[in-house]
C-alpha cells in the first residue's frame, strides 16, 4: 500500500486517461484489483464534465454540434481536470482551448463565444450588491468628478470580439432558426445582472473602451480619453447614463 | 500629471449633470424597488433568483422545485396570484413548505 499522497497523485492520474493503468493501492471488497470498477467510475467522471461544459457552454454546443461538442470536451476534460469542487467554475480556460485547437481554426469566432458563455455563468453566480445609484455620484463636486474612480459590480464582464460574438451567442442561445450571420463584424458584449438575470448587450467601440478604463480603475477623465481616442463621436453624456442604468458598478470613490 | 488633457473638468462635470437630468433614467435599483416583489415558494429547481437560504448560497441553487424560501423576482402585485401544482401559492415571505431534505 503505497502512503496516501502518492496513492492520490496515481488515482488522480489514472482518473481522467483511459490509457492509464487502475491506480496502486485500489482494492475491492471480493478481492482483486478492481479494474473493471475504475473503468466505470473514470468514464463517470469523464461524462459527468462533459455534460458540466455542454450545460455551461450551450451555444458553442450547438454551433459545432453534440457528437463534435463531446468529442472536444473529452479532450479538454483530460487535460483539464477540475480545480474547483464547484461545478460551475469549471471550463474557465475552455476558450483559450477553442482557439488553440487546430480543427476549430475555421470557426474563429467560436472562442469569443465561449469567453461571453463563461462570462455570463459567471455573472449568474457572481456576488450580490446594489449598483451604483445617481444620487452618489451627484454627491460629488463638480470639480472632483474627473478624478472619480468606480468599483465593477461583480456581476459585470466585458467581453471584446473581433467577430460577431455577441449575435452569434444570441442566435444560438435563444435557439433562434438558422439564418446567416455575417461573423467578421467586431462586437464587444457588456454582461451585467440586474434584477438578477444575467444580460448581454451589444457596446460600441468607445463605450468598450470607456468601460475597459474604468474597470481596470482609472479616473472618469482618464476613462474618456481612452473613448474618445477610441472613438471621435464617442457621447461622455449616454456613455455615463449607460453606466448607470446597466448596474455596471456598485460604488465611486474620489479619495485615491 | 497632466501631459495633454483632451477631455477637460468642465467638459467631464457638465457630462455628468446632463446624464444625472435626463429624466428617463432609469437605474437598475429602482427597476427593482418600483416594479418587482420578491416572491418565495414558485422557483423551479436551480432557477431561484438568490438567497435561498443555508445549504445554498445564491442564485440558480435551489435543489427542489417550488422551494419555499427561494424567491423569484416577478412583476409588483402579482406574487400572490401565481397559481402552482397541487394547490401551492406564491408568497411575499419565506415558507416552510419544499425545502430541501
Amino acid at each position: 500500500m503505497p502512503d496516501a499522497a502518492a496513492y492520490e497523485r496515481g488515482f488522480r492520474g489514472a482518473i481522467l486517461d483511459p490509457g492509464t493503468q487502475t491506480p496502486a493501492g485500489l482494492a475491492s471488497a471480493f478481492g482483486g484489483i478492481p479494474t473493471k470498477r475504475f473503468d466505470v467510475y473514470r468514464n463517470n467522471v469523464t461524462v459527468s464534465l462533459t455534460k458540466a461544459l455542454a450545460d455551461i457552454f450551450p451555444a458553442v454546443c450547438r454551433i459545432v454540434g453534440e457528437e463534435r461538442f463531446a468529442d472536444l470536451a473529452r479532450l479538454f476534460v483530460r487535460e483539464n481536470p477540475p480545480k474547483s469542487p464547484l461545478l460551475f467554475r469549471y471550463g474557465e480556460n475552455f476558450a483559450a482551448f477553442i482557439e488553440a485547437f487546430a480543427p476549430a481554426a475555421t470557426m474563429p469566432y467560436l472562442a469569443d463565444v465561449a469567453r461571453l458563455e463563461h462570462a455570463w455563468l459567471s455573472a449568474y453566480h457572481a456576488a450580490d450588491a446594489a449598483p451604483l445609484s445617481p444620487g452618489a455620484l451627484s454627491a460629488i463636486a463638480p470639480d472632483k468628478l474627473p478624478q472619480a474612480r468606480f468599483a465593477k459590480h461583480p456581476a459585470a464582464a466585458l467581453v471584446r470580439s473581433q467577430y460577431a460574438a455577441v449575435t452569434i451567442f444570441n442566435a444560438n442561445r435563444d435557439e433562434q432558426e438558422r439564418r446567416r450571420i455575417n461573423a467578421g463584424v467586431p462586437e464587444n458584449g457588456l454582461i451585467t445582472r440586474p434584477e438578477f438575470e444575467v444580460r448581454l448587450a451589444p457596446i460600441s467601440g468607445g463605450d468598450t473602451a470607456f468601460l475597459h478604463a474604468l474597470f481596470a480603475g482609472k479616473t472618469l477623465a482618464e476613462a474618456a480619453e481612452a473613448a474618445v481616442a477610441a472613438d471621435t463621436g464617442f457621447d461622455l453624456s449616454a456613455a455615463i447614463g449607460m453606466m448607470l442604468s446597466s448596474g455596471a458598478f456598485k460604488a465611486v470613490d474620489v479619495k485615491r | 500629471m497632466s501631459t495633454r488633457t483632451i477631455v477637460s473638468a468642465a467638459y467631464v462635470a457638465g457630462a455628468v449633470a446632463a446624464a444625472l437630468s435626463t429624466a428617463t433614467l432609469v437605474t437598475a435599483t429602482d427597476a427593482v424597488a418600483q416594479a418587482k416583489d420578491k416572491c418565495y415558494g414558485i422557483s423551479m429547481a436551480g432557477k431561484n433568483d438568490c438567497a435561498a437560504g443555508p445549504g445554498t448560497t445564491c442564485a440558480g441553487t435551489s435543489s427542489v422545485d417550488y422551494q419555499g424560501n427561494a424567491w423569484t423576482y416577478v412583476e409588483a402585485g402579482t406574487c400572490m396570484d401565481i397559481d402552482l401544482p397541487d394547490g401551492r401559492m406564491g408568497s411575499l415571505e419565506p415558507l416552510e413548505r419544499d425545502l430541501p431534505a
